[in-house]
């Protein structure tokens, strides 16, 4: 076996990855040990059934089928265990220090996997629940237990856990620790990647701060060594209609007892954003329950240094050819299908544009093929928008240029300043430009989130950027049933955007279950046309994964049935495991 | 009238004269290269050229001044855009490889374009401007200028008229040129209260607590609102008017004012009668925020920023000092100092000033004496332009922005003596 041993640091030192290079000295020897003699794909070759609950506490020293390699002397096992105890010590981490063990392939897969779970469904309630409801946070812990990640805030009591069935708290608190390093691994190598990978994160993390009893809060901060400014009495006096005035939880009578701290501005953006803070000079007045924003401002910080450090490193993992496929994997199951790469290019003729827009184009393109052939005009959010979408639907290059510039030249642009202004940038949604990115659809996510419509603008999701009043209209005219329109407009009241769009997608298809969740404009279009085409079974209820039933049941009767698809939307999207990997 | 003097013909001919013998370089260089603190401020900084036949040209850069000089004066640009200082020279960006050549620092940086509030003026639409709404853009910069000193901590800030229909503000300060992307970003939302589009009425949703920079802004915009609003705009006069302005009310006050407009037909009053259904609403209401006039006022005046110019670090924007080829003005700073006095018709035209290089002002002599002093330093070509652009109507311009410049060396040699004393204490 010792042969192998060179070749197992060389292949999979986690810390090499996760850590600048000067704790390559640290006395510990960390890696994440792999079976040599697995290949790729091969993962269920190993049988590894049912690790005892406290396996990690022997980690790296089991030699469990004999091709695990063994490292630490007895000195150095003591200081690993409280090391350990010492970084699990509180729920809720920095992930400053890498994992100090070995771990097993199966181990390291099932904990990404789950991760990506959880931070799957931090994204897909994000969309569907304002961050600070009672609903989303309940949803959220639904999702943490059902995953096994920590959200207690005290360890168990080591001697009591036998009786518990599944595993620790402690355990859970080393996954949480473990799967966040993996997922830096797989998500530190785009930019894209890294975005999203640190939204989720912070988004997580948010959740968990707030959470925390103010007990635990303060000795988080006092853990991490977290110190703020605070600003004295006679500045709070002076300050005082100010603060008030600018936060929600601030009163007059709670202002003098409260702590405020005073950062620059830049340390807090997210409440400089929305103008839930006070700004004076270039700084930020913080009253002490929005501590959060700043410590996620150090917490991002901190992640975005690390996985660009991280991205260097890169390069000794992808060497690894049992782990680059699985990194590669974890990091394409962010997004789904990108509706980038085109089976059906050049299927679609100018001509079925504008019968398609009425039939297959979800809303916002609707609006905005509506807004174009109306005005022969389109601003550059709804060129993009729009633009990507008929790409994504198999329009050429040359149609494209086509279809724009016939618009274009009915209205106040000619042929000449068509050729000059615009074709350049359609030439570059499809790559033959600039940097030459060929550009992606834009998501539902992306339509929502970003950019919103302006003056001028026809952009954006109809569901989330019109008045409810114009949308009814809006509706009516499209001659949807009154109650539709009504489940419709419950749906964008409680933000639930994409069911909105989903139940008019149902409403306009004369189906009861459009049996997908959806997330892309594309996937709108493409659905449509199988559908259309009669080249789809209607997925009755039924189907629905015993999970999701579940979690409905738990939520009460109070649940009007038109939201129980939310509450299996990211479930469904997890339930299949293979469509994670799933070559597209 | 100047204006009508400028034929968008003529600016082949012109600007060749112009960037000769009128165009501010020093001042210009100054600027850019801010006091040589960082290596390669300005070498790395990227302009761009718009030449004849909307031809452009990206990624220029200059390792001096005279080269600078040199390669305007050769290509005669119609527009100049000013871009970011990157990792690496912007004309060598093809020879780095790709990945390594970065945005890294640019101003942060506002355009307001009067085009966005095509809803809220019947004056003029799209690009035309008049006296009337452009007290739009007076409003816009009161309203910005407070914040981004006050709430912001920024010092050093230059506004600037675009040269057609609107405004641009460079924030120069060294925090704010190093300022990320999501900051940037931040701050324009925080800046921004109008929202929505096409499929949006009601753009302005006020909300309890009042945020002290809202306040703010709204002492400015009801400076400002009843003699532009509701006199010069005539925003309670016109039944199709009155009915935009309505649709923005809850039904209620909608019904009793329709009622109340049927008798009363000054706009003033009208607008009195308003504010006070609103007030009454809101003292017997249970409900919080109850802002409707705020709400409208805000509507139609409030600043309308294109925030995604703000975010970029890599946007470009239109130079100060390039001339507008559709009007012939010239991109001018504006004296905060005068601002309602401020006259977008008043800013000369390329053709204006090319004409006063050959006829000389009295009023440029009377400030020759004061030139010659300084002449002893500088270089007799240099001394000549000094000359030109003193004999011209552009000279105000050129010293607003000369001291605008002196502002910004006496708080970098501030910030210096505050450094080398605080090493001197180590």
């Amino acid at each position: 076996m010792f042969q192998f041993i060179p070749k197992v640091f060389s292949g999979v030192q986690v810390r090499d990855l996760c850590r600048p290079l000067e704790f390559l000295h640290a006395k510990l020897v960390i890696h994440v040990f792999m079976d040599l003699t697995l290949r790729p794909g091969a993962q269920s070759c190993w049988n590894r059934k049912g690790p005892s609950p406290h396996c990690f506490h022997k980690a790296g020293m089991r030699d469990r089928t004999g091709k695990i390699i063994m490292q630490f002397s007895g000195r150095r096992k003591k200081v690993t265990l409280n090391q350990q105890h010492e970084l699990y010590g509180h729920c809720l981490q920095f992930y400053c220090q890498p994992p100090l063990e070995n771990i097993s392939l199966t181990e390291f897969e099932g904990f990404a996997i789950d991760r990506l779970k959880l931070l799957k469904a931090v994204e897909n309630l994000g969309v569907s629940y304002v961050k600070t409801t009672e609903q989303y946070k309940k949803k959220l812990h639904t999702e943490f237990s059902n995953l096994g990640f920590p959200h207690r805030e005290e360890v168990d009591d080591l001697n009591s856990n036998k009786n518990l069935v599944g595993p620790t708290e402690y355990e859970k608190r080393r996954k949480d620790h473990i799967s966040h390093f993996i997922l830096r691994l797989a998500y530190c190598q785009t930019e894209d990647l890294r975005r999203w990978f640190i939204q989720q994160e912070m988004d997580l993390f948010r959740y968990r701060f707030s959470m925390l009893q103010s007990k635990y809060k303060t000795e988080f901060l006092h853990k991490n060594n977290l110190k703020y400014d605070t600003i004295s009495a006679d500045e709070k006096s002076n300050l005082k209609d100010q603060l008030i005035n600018s936060s929600y939880a601030v009163s007059g009578t709670t202002v003098a007892e409260q702590d405020f701290y005073k950062v620059p501005f830049q340390d807090a953006l997210d409440l400089v954003r929305t103008r839930k803070v006070f700004l004076k000079g270039g700084y930020a007045y913080i009253p002490h329950q929005d501590i959060v924003t700043i410590v996620l401002n150090d917490f991002r910080t901190r992640l975005s240094k690390a996985l660009a450090l991280t991205a260097r490193s890169l390069p000794a993992v992808q060497s690894d050819e049992r782990l680059q496929p699985l990194l590669n994997h974890l990091s394409h199951a962010y997004v789904g299908q990108d509706y980038s790469i085109q089976k059906n290019i050049g299927k679609v003729s100018l001509e079925q544009i504008d019968p398609l827009s009425g039939k297959s184009f979800p809303l916002c393109m609707r609006q905005l093929h509506k807004a174009l052939r109306e005005n022969h005009h389109l601003r550059h959010g709804g060129r993009m928008q729009y633009g990507l979408f008929l790409k994504g639907i198999g329009l050429t290059l040359d149609q494209a240029l086509q279809f724009w510039r016939s618009e274009f030249i009915k209205g106040k642009v000619d042929a000449d300043k068509f050729d000059k202004a615009y074709a350049y940038s359609i030439r570059h949604m499809f790559g033959k430009e600039g940097k030459r990115t060929d550009y992606t659809p834009y998501s539902c996510m992306k339509v929502i989130l970003s950019n919103p419509p302006s003056q001028g603008d026809y952009h954006g999701c109809p569901f989330r950027h019109s008045d409810p009043e114009l949308l009814k209209q809006k509706l009516q005219s499209y001659k949807l049933a009154p109650g539709g329109i009504m489940q419709i407009l419950d749906l964008v009241k409680g933000m639930h955007y994409q069911l909105a769009c989903q139940k008019y997608f149902e409403l306009t298809h004369n189906i009861d279950d459009a049996g997908f969740s959806l997330n892309h404009p594309n996937q709108y279009f493409m659905e449509s046309q199988k559908l259309l085409s009669g080249g789809r079974e209607v997925k009755k209820e039924a189907e629905m994964p015993q999970r999701g039933q579940e979690n409905t049941a738990s939520n009460g009767p109070s649940v009007p049935p038109s939201r129980q698809h939310n509450t299996t939307q990211p479930l469904d999207d997890m339930g299949d495991l293979d469509s994670y990997f799933l070559d597209e | 009238m100047p204006t009508s003097d400028y034929d968008p013909a003529c600016l082949p001919d012109l600007l060749p004269l112009y960037y000769r013998r009128l165009f501010p370089y020093s001042q210009y260089y100054r600027w850019l290269s801010y006091g040589g603190v960082s290596k390669n401020y300005f070498q790395n900084r990227e302009f761009s050229f718009t030449l004849k036949d909307d031809i452009y040209v990206r990624y220029q850069s200059f390792s001096t001044q005279s080269e600078l000089e040199k390669e305007m004066q050769k290509m005669n640009p119609y527009k100049i855009d000013i871009g970011a200082v990157y990792s690496h020279r912007p004309s060598q960006h093809n020879t780095v490889k790709s990945g390594t050549f970065q945005a890294l620092e640019k101003e942060l940086v506002f355009d307001i374009d009067m085009t966005d509030y095509d809803d809220v003026r019947s004056c003029c639409s799209a690009a035309d401007i008049c006296s009337k709404c452009w007290t739009l853009m007076t409003i816009a910069i009161r309203i910005l200028d407070r914040a981004l000193r006050e709430d912001f901590g920024f010092q050093h800030l230059l506004w600037v008229y675009s040269g057609r229909r609107g405004v641009h503000c460079w924030v120069c300060d060294e925090a704010a040129r190093k300022l990320s992307v999501a900051a940037r970003s931040a701050v324009a939302e925080y800046l921004s209260l109008v929202k929505g589009g096409e499929e949006t009425v009601k753009k302005v949703v006020l909300s309890e607590p009042i945020h002290p920079f809202i306040s703010q802004s709204l002492i400015v915009v009801e400076h400002y609102f009843p003699q532009y609003a509701i006199v010069g705009q005539e925003l309670l006069g016109s039944k199709a008017s009155v009915d935009k302005v309505l649709s923005l009310l809850p039904e209620d006050i909608l019904y009793e004012l329709l009622n109340t407009y049927q008798t009363e037909k000054n706009p003033m009053k009208r607008w009195e009668q308003l504010r006070s259904a609103v007030h009454q609403k809101r003292a017997t209401s249970k409900k919080g925020a109850q802002y409707f006039d705020k709400e409208i006022m805000l509507q139609y005046c409030y600043p309308r920023l294109d925030v995604n110019v703000s975010k970029g670090v890599n946007h470009l924007l239109k130079s100060p000092f390039s001339v507008h080829p559709k009007t012939g003005r010239i991109s001018v700073p504006i004296d905060l100092k005068n601002l309602d006095k401020f006259d977008p018709f008043e800013v000369p035209t390329i053709s204006l000033i090319c004409e006063e290089l050959d006829k000389p002002l009295a009023a440029a002599e009377e400030e020759e004496e004061e030139v010659k002093d300084k002449e002893n330093e500088t270089e007799p070509g240099e001394r000549r332009k000094i000359r030109d652009y003193k004999q011209t109507s552009l000279a105000k311009y050129v010293k607003l922005f000369d001291q605008f410049l002196d502002a910004m060396a006496r708080s970098r040699k501030g910030e210096i003596l505050k450094k080398s004393d605080l090493q001197k204490e180590f």
